[in-house]
């Protein structure tokens, strides 16, 4: 780590180092392109994990969390304005794609406008919306903001701002779709969305020419309200992102909080909250088989995976109380020990479940429609599933192994023997395929796991108000569908000053205009469906 | 065997006596209307209670079990809840357009209907270019279809609309060489002469190879044709919503509703026709006595029991593939199925010139 930082030192000595919990790297605004072309060009930091915005009172910024997908190195660069009036900084989105939305985010939530983006609108919020809600001086009264009783009238042309020969900075008009364009909204309320998600698709006949996602129908400011809660309050939030993933997200959040505290799990719980994080993996999986079947007409397959996912729901029931959202992690542990059936009913169910798979095989994997309408579709390659950041099952059918699993190990995986499914093909078909090779791996997990869970505690008894120490922390997790990140700064009161969820599927839609260029609607839909967005998640 | 053209003449006759024959005319016409159409409505609602069971035992459920006895009287609580329901108009849609088009399509199915060999003696409509006239009236569907989505004034409805016109279009090319074959192989156009032509064998096992592949493209073009799965996309749901019928509610969109199920009833019932004898019994040449005892099952039976396998396998596509993309249908058909049909049309003239049949 301070090797990297070395180098960054030895091309630009202004940097300096800032030690607060996470190390980072401050760089001046101004000298960000430089820095952010170095590290991706020279030193392979090519694949963008998070960039999260935040108000420091008198400066705003953003932080730029940067691996190395080959050293596996990480770089995590600071830089801020001091210009609260119009704050301006440099855009990464030509280095690191994934920026994209990312950035969007960032001038949605605190005004930072970032130059040579191409695209500057604001992204969850209405476009009329005033003020930008994460800044601290933020006006939350109601009046501000009325519930507006007129339709939201997307522009077909957005701002971007570019540095003129010059140096002086102009915006510039670019044109998202042309008068010509013939425009079908699919979204927000379309059955093969998964949720409130438009997509402003200019289509040729059946060929689709351009996508411009329109996110934001079912955002709640989840990041501005947990700076108002407790730390155990804010738990609550992260079940109702990415749904399918509760388990995962509110493990991502309670580890982030127990590093920070210095907090040691239980290993009941460890072993309690893997089996969790697997069981819902499996759940998630035969969702997306479910879903994606539906999607592409066969609505038998659909029920069927819905079945199966049944009864993994049903063994939440038990211990959790809750099918969908499930409050059972929390922070030093878990909240209830397990069900005293818990561990037979996990059994029966590792023994069922190779005959459904068995069964989707037949019924739908080997099926001459469903592979025309699957394999060559949508190919994502290994190259542009790192550039737009597309982490979890859909990158590592492009070839990209970034299992946070096997690169971070938490719970107790580092204890336990799976295999990372890869696939190079990086089609819809291999999508599709890897989640069901995954179901076999997770459920390969929970055997090692289910004989072996230590007898214990299964939570270490924490006070209800919870103060961090001063500093950064910042956690990920293997979601169902990607890295799900927590990141949270910390003034060492009992509410955290910024709390960042790092969406799982954000990129995913960032890529949706890459990967469906050309192909026709119904391949939109097949892609959709195989790269299992969840809108709660991205809209937070 | 009983044939029913014994009940029909004696009720000409009767009527014949006690009328002018313009008035008699008038009078069966009617009846005769009446009773397709309560016919029509009576078999679409069994068909969509058999769908909904039968796709409930594919796919590990109960289907309809609340409404009655086995959930039988669901069907007739949804056609209620049908004919209640609001007749929502469109802002800016083609008033007259919006409204002519589901009758377009319920006129065709409605007429198509009327030619089906339901028995001895009840065929309603039977001249010498019987086929002929099926194909046509069969054909006006797709105009019904069309209209629909070019008048709701929504782009979905307009996609699904092309999609249809390019699917049916194309495949009713199929559909035509493999009815063409049959027509060849029997030398008749007349509905009552191609049944009466399958007295001893039905032409899918008289006509043996050229007749099962005529009757497998017939199959698939047929399925495509009433815009089922695998062949949906003209409403895909999952693509356009509901495609052409988006923006149809009410009885507007019951008429669609209807008319895809007897669609399904009136394709199956062309097959069975074509090729499994109509309402014929299965008979076997020279077994006189197991040739008596299946002239003992009424004709109706023979002919609903026929279109009711050939229906059940239709159901048994849709539950089980997924759909496919427009180019993959469109490629499908005229790479594949048009070929080998035109190859078919070709080895059918062969054998019936030579006389390689039983």
């Amino acid at each position: 780590m301070s090797n990297i930082h070395d180098k960054i030192k030895a091309i630009l000595p202004e940097v300096t180092i800032e030690e607060n919990g996470l190390s980072m790297v401050v760089v001046p605004s101004e000298k960000m392109p430089m820095v952010a072309s170095y590290l991706s060009e020279k030193e392979s930091f090519d694949s963008l994990v998070a960039l999260i915005g935040n108000d420091w009172g008198d400066s705003l910024g953003v932080v730029y969390i940067i691996d190395s997908t080959k050293t596996n190195e990480r770089v995590i660069l600071k830089t801020s304005t001091t210009d609260k009036e119009n704050p301006m900084l440099y855009s990464v989105v030509d280095v690191w794609p994934s920026a994209d939305l990312n950035e969007r985010e960032v001038y949605d939530f605190f005004g930072i406008r970032f130059i040579g983006h191409p695209d500057m609108r604001r992204i969850f919020l209405r476009e009329d919306w005033e003020g930008y809600p994460l800044r601290k001086d933020y006006d939350v009264s109601p009046e501000a903001n009325p519930v507006p009783q007129t339709n939201e009238h997307n522009a077909d042309t957005t701002i971007s701002l570019q540095v003129q020969p010059d140096g002086s900075i102009k915006e510039e008009e670019r044109v998202i779709f042309a008068p010509e364009d013939y425009v079908v909204n699919i979204g927000p309320q379309h059955p093969a969305t998964h949720g409130v998600m438009r997509f402003r698709t200019a289509i040729e006949g059946e060929t689709i020419k351009k996508i411009d996602p329109v996110c934001g129908y079912i955002h709640r400011g989840v990041e501005k309200l947990a700076e108002g809660l407790t730390y155990p309050q804010t738990l609550h939030f992260t079940d109702r992102l990415d749904y399918l993933s509760a388990h995962q997200n509110r493990h991502a959040l309670c580890m982030c909080i127990e590093e920070a505290m210095g907090i040691e799990v239980p290993e009941r719980a460890k072993y309690i909250r893997t089996i969790m994080d697997e069981l819902s993996r499996i759940g998630s999986h035969l969702l997306l088989y479910s879903t994606l079947c539906m999607d592409l007409g066969s609505i038998t397959a659909f029920i069927y995976g819905f079945r199966d996912r049944d009864k993994v729901l049903d063994i939440f029931d038990d211990t959790c109380g809750g099918r969908l959202i499930m409050n059972y992690n929390k922070i030093g542990g878990v909240m209830a020990d397990i069900h005293p059936e818990f561990v037979a009913k996990v059994k029966n169910f590792i023994k069922y479940m190779p005959k459904g798979l068995a069964e989707y095989h037949a019924l739908f994997s080997g099926n001459i429609i469903a592979r025309n309408r699957m394999e060559g579709v949508g190919v994502l390659s290994k190259e542009d599933a790192i550039k737009y950041g597309i982490f979890g099952p859909t990158g590592r059918a492009s070839g990209w192994a970034n299992d946070v699993r096997k690169l971070e190990p938490y719970g107790v995986y580092d204890k336990v023997d799976f295999e990372q499914v890869v696939m190079t093909e990086g089609d819809t078909y291999a999508r599709y395929m890897i989640r069901l090779k995954e179901i076999e791996q997770s459920m390969h997990i929970i055997e090692q796991l289910i004989d072996n869970i230590p007898e214990g505690d299964y939570a270490v008894k924490t006070k209800p108000i919870i103060k961090l120490p001063e500093g950064n922390y910042f956690k990920r997790v293997e979601g169902a569908r990607g890295a799900f990140g927590v990141y949270i700064e910390s003034k060492g009161d009992k509410t955290p000053y910024r709390m960042k969820f790092v969406p799982q599927g954000l990129n995913l839609i960032g890529a949706v205009d890459h990967i469906t260029r050309n192909t026709k609607i119904a391949d939109l839909i097949a892609i959709g469906g195989s790269l299992d967005y969840v809108i709660p998640d991205i809209d937070r | 065997m009983f044939d029913f053209s014994t009940i029909t003449n004696w009720i000409d006759e009767l009527l014949r006596s006690c009328m002018a024959p313009w008035a008699v005319v008038l009078v069966e016409g009617l009846i005769i209307g009446v009773l397709l159409l309560l016919v029509y409505a009576l078999i679409a609602l069994a068909l969509i209670y058999a769908e909904r069971k039968i796709c409930a035992f594919f796919q590990c459920r109960y289907g309809p079990n609340r409404v009655g006895p086995l959930g039988l009287m669901q069907p007739i609580a949804d056609m209620f809840k049908m004919l209640i329901k609001e007749i929502i108009t469109i802002k800016d849609s083609d008033k007259f357009l919006y409204g002519l088009a589901p009758f377009l399509v319920i006129i065709s199915s409605m007429l198509t209907f009327g030619c089906m060999p339901f028995g001895k003696g009840l065929l309603t409509l039977d001249f010498n270019i019987g086929v002929f006239f099926i194909m046509a009236v069969s054909s006006i569907g797709v105009l019904g279809i069309l209209l629909a989505g070019w008048s709701s004034n929504n782009k979905f409805t307009l996609i699904g609309a092309m999609r249809s016109g390019a699917q049916m279009i194309s495949y009713e090319l199929s559909i035509g060489l493999s009815i063409l074959s049959v027509v060849v192989y029997a030398g008749t156009m007349q509905t009552s002469q191609i049944i009466a032509a399958q007295e001893n064998a039905w032409f899918l096992f008289s006509g043996h190879i050229p007749m099962m592949i005529a009757f497998i493209i017939y199959l698939i073009a047929g399925t495509a044709e009433t815009n089922r799965g695998p062949f949906d996309l003209p409403e895909a749901e999952s693509e356009l919503t509901a495609g052409y019928h988006t923006e149809y509610s009410g009885m507007h969109f019951g008429f669609y509703y209807l008319a895809e199920y007897l669609n399904m009833f009136i394709v199956s019932g062309i097959a069975s026709l074509l090729f499994l004898g109509g309402w014929m019994p299965l008979h076997i040449a020279g077994w006189e006595a197991f040739n008596t005892v299946m002239d003992y099952i009424p004709s109706v039976v023979w002919f609903f029991m026929k279109t009711a396998i050939i229906m059940f396998i239709i159901m048994w596509f849709k539950w089980t593939f997924p759909r496919l993309r427009i180019d993959q249908l469109i490629k499908f058909e005229w790479k594949y199925l048009l070929p080998i049909g035109l190859f078919n049309l070709l080895l059918v003239t062969l054998m019936v010139v030579f006389g390689w049949h039983f």
